[in-house]
């Protein structure tokens, strides 16, 4: 019975399956030139760089997910020396397509298919040995799978720590370049480094709810000032992040940008449920209002300019209306069929903004330029880390707002038409009433950071306007998880903060973007800090199943 | 002056005539059941009355009120409540939360919560799941959360659109209970019902439709011995 024969026979197919499968994973990401690109940026210096470390993780994973699917990551169940082949022989057939293909490299010249089969990438993935570094790279395999079958040996919560800190620390190391720009972890560092976060990983939760009791057993007084010193310590570091350099503050204020608008998104898309996927729409035409009215280049609208304060309010009007005006035609329209109408209306602005017709207003494919700073005080926010301060408040206000609109009787209105219209109305919801404030709170948000980014940039062309701002905000949305603010906040340093930072992979960035989406579909659709209700609903969900 | 009254009332899908001139009232009190087969327009009836569609000919009155202009949610604000066809509780929300939207046209937060009490009181199996997702609610306590929450707007005319859909019998039965206990607490109640014996055992009125036009109408106990309802709807020879 084959039932018996598993239990006392080593199944082989198992792990060279998932092997392969992961081998197939490693030889994508190099024939792409994602290893040989990231190769460039250390994590530790001189010992690792990210490319090997991507690497590395592409092994591990694989050794994982043999072990788990084969059942030996419960211990009890599994015999020592089994589960030691079967990462072994999982971590091995990932060599094996490495080496196949440096092996293949060196007969045939890949590179007339494979731009990226270059020697450096066979240089890499040989250890730095070449041809003779294939008997290597097939060793190391073997054994890196031992050593990760061994940590099964291990109690779970050690394993897990353990993991926790080996996988933040390329991800830390990658953050401390981009604000500390020239630094990078030395080996001494790296390792105290990961002492304290497997430490950390460890107690944490030990640490987390002595802490619980502790404050719990406060007088009220001490428990808010101890809230009060936690928020003070938040808004302490969000201030004092742009200081570390001109360029970090560039992403942050992109960031911001996003996440003011992933916030008008979300009362429209994650509230209300209705799909926009023209929302780039509003950003222009805040965008294109701030600088009409404060470029000297502008003459149409008389010589008199306003400043970037005089204007922000007629900006964030204009797109506000803009949103009722987009809404009206489209109160009847649901699902599919609003999407597509509100993906037609942002193309439609960005074309007339490209247009000759509008070209003596507002410059064509020329664009506007010249559109001054804010002042604040005769103080100019001239720089990146000053504007930041501004986008900061923007959002704090933004993020302020949708919290207390969720709550309203408004939001539960919103929350009533997005789970299903005609009972909404049925239960005295006034349809068009409360879809148009839906469109034209998301579309306010959005104008204001588009006003913004006008300031910011000093000068806009339509093709800043793509479609593709749109999606980068219904990705954060999705990402961050449907209806959730700290979600979009989220959503925005992933989606938007970590492409900045990680510029050699700006020519993947689709394709990470595609991958990271279907992933999240698959195994975290819920997204990364959903709403309690959506994580709840998608649990019992899955208890049901 | 009857509370509901429906004069003529002609309403279309498009090109597709629904409604041939449909002609009933309501008293305050009552409870009057609309019966017919599949198609006769009885869902397309309650719909009409509570705004979602509009009459192309013909009027509504409430309370000697015009009513057949009104969006849906002014006519929810002049107290008629709508239990839809097939359940339609919020999924995503739980039991109290899809009560407290029926009461959303409300703002007297005592009164909501005296009748969150006696919604309770009605259907006690509502209070043991108060936090459950209402989709994953059984199809019977999915039906009592969606009659539940048509109460929570305290509506003087309540329309239920069969109420008794897909239901085991001892639950057929509970719910025509729970209908006749509501209409005793002063709901005057317009009854769609597939089940027409039932429907016919609770009402004091009823009206027979067929393809869009009342073919019939007289006291339940008359109906209950009107042959062709006996033949069509009842079953029995
Ligand atoms: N949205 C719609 N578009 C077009 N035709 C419709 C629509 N809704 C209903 N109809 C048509 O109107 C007629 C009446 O439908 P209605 O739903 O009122 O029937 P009903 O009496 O409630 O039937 P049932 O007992 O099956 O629920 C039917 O012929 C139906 O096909
Ligand atoms: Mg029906």
């Amino acid at each position: 019975m084959p039932a018996i024969h598993s239990e006392t026979r080593f199944d082989w197919s198992q792990p060279v399956k998932t092997g392969l499968l992961g081998g197939v994973a490693a030889l994508l990401l190099s024939l792409i030139g994602v290893i040989e690109a990231s190769h460039a940026r250390p994590v530790i210096s001189g010992i690792i760089s990210l490319g090997q470390a991507l690497l590395l993780i592409v092994f591990v994973l694989t050794c994982v997910a043999a072990i788990r699917r084969a059942g030996y990551a419960r211990q009890e169940t599994s015999s020592r020396g089994r589960l030691l082949l079967c990462g072994g022989v999982a971590g091995l057939m990932v060599s094996v397509a490495l080496a196949a293909l440096v092996l293949i490299g060196n007969v045939v010249n890949l590179r007339a298919v494979f731009i990226k089969a270059s020697p450096e990438l066979y240089h890499l993935l040989t250890l730095g040995l070449d041809t003779g570094g294939v008997l290597a790279l097939l060793m190391s395999g073997f054994l890196l799978g031992i050593v990760v079958g061994a940590t099964y040996l291990l109690p779970a919560r050690l394993r897990r720590a353990i993991a926790m800190a080996l996988g933040a620390i390329p991800l830390l190391a990658v953050l401390y370049g981009a604000f500390f720009p020239g630094r990078r972890f030395t080996l001494p560092g790296a390792l105290a480094l990961f002492v304290v976060l497997s430490a950390g990983s460890y107690w944490g939760g030990d640490i987390r709810s002595l802490v619980k009791q502790r404050v719990a057993s406060l007088p009220p007084a001490g428990q808010r000032v101890y809230k009060i010193a936690l928020w003070a310590l938040v808004a302490l570091l969000v201030l004092l992040l742009p200081t570390t350099g001109s360029y970090p503050s560039q992403m942050l204020d992109l960031v911001g940008l996003y996440i003011l608008m992933g916030l008008g998104l979300n009362i429209v898309v994650g509230f209300a449920g209705l799909l926009d996927l023209g929302y780039v729409a509003f950003f222009a035409i805040g965008a294109y209002t701030q600088a009409v009215l404060t470029s000297p280049e502008i003459r149409w609208l008389g010589e008199v300019r306003l400043t970037f304060w005089e204007a922000l309010p007629f900006s964030v009007l204009m797109a506000t209306l803009a949103g009722v005006i987009l809404g009206i035609p489209v109160l009847r329209m649901r699902g599919d069929y609003l999407a597509i109408v509100t993906l037609g209306f942002g193309e439609i602005i960005r074309i007339v903004a490209l247009s000759d017709w509008l070209k003596p207003y507002i410059g064509g494919s020329n664009g506007i330029t010249r559109i001054p700073k804010p002042v604040i005080g005769g103080w100019e926010l001239a720089t990146p880390g000053r504007l930041y301060y501004l986008i900061i408040a923007g959002c704090l206000l933004a993020a302020v707002i949708a919290a207390r609109l969720k709550h309203s009787r408004l939001g539960r209105a919103w929350m009533a038409i997005r789970e299903d219209e005609d009972v909404a109305q049925a239960m005295g919801i006034d349809l068009v009433r409360t879809k148009l404030l839906a469109f034209a709170t998301g579309a306010a948000f959005s104008g204001l950071s588009g006003a913004i980014f006008a300031a910011m940039i000093t000068s806009i062309y339509p093709h800043s306007f793509h479609l593709l701002v749109s999606i980068n905000t219904l990705g954060l949305i999705i990402v961050g998880g449907m209806g959730s603010i700290p979600g979009v906040i989220l959503g925005s340093l992933a989606l938007v903060g970590l492409p900045e930072i990680l510029r050699e992979f700006s020519e993947y960035r689709l394709l990470i973007y595609g991958v990271a989406l279907v992933y999240m579909m698959l195994v975290r659709p819920e997204g990364l800090l959903p709403e309690a209700r959506r994580k709840l609903e998608l649990h019992e969900a899955e208890a049901a199943e | 002056m009857a509370l509901l009254e429906l004069n003529n009332v002609h309403t279309y899908y498009g090109a597709i005539h629904a409604l041939k001139g449909i002609t009933i009232h309501v008293e305050e009190g009552e409870i009057v059941t609309l019966i017919g087969a599949n198609g006769a327009g009885k869902s397309t009836t309650l719909n009409t009355i509570c705004g979602i569609l509009h009459p192309r000919e013909g009027t509504i009155y409430l309370d000697g009120e015009p009513i057949h202009g009104l969006p849906p949610h002014e006519i929810v604000g002049r107290g008629v409540a709508q239990a839809p066809e097939g359940r339609r509780v919020f999924g995503r929300l739980n039991v109290v939360e899809n009560l407290e939207m029926g009461a959303f046209a409300r703002k007297d937060k005592d009164g909501i919560r005296r009748d969150m009490e006696r919604v309770f009181a009605l259907f006690p199996r509502l209070k043991e799941r108060a936090k459950q997702l209402a989709g994953t609610l059984s199809g019977g306590e999915q039906q009592m959360l969606a009659i539940g929450r048509s109460l929570m707007a305290n509506p003087r005319l309540l329309l239920l659109d069969e109420p008794s859909m897909g239901l085991a019998p001892i639950l057929v039965e509970a719910i025509f209970e729970t209908i006749r206990q509501i209409n005793a607490q002063g709901t005057t109640i317009l009854l769609v019902e597939q089940n027409a014996l039932m429907a016919l055992s609770v009402a004091h009125r009823g009206y027979v439709l067929e393809t869009g036009t009342v073919v019939l109408h007289d006291t339940a106990a008359a109906l209950r011995e009107n042959e062709l309802v006996r033949k069509a709807y009842l079953g029995i020879e």
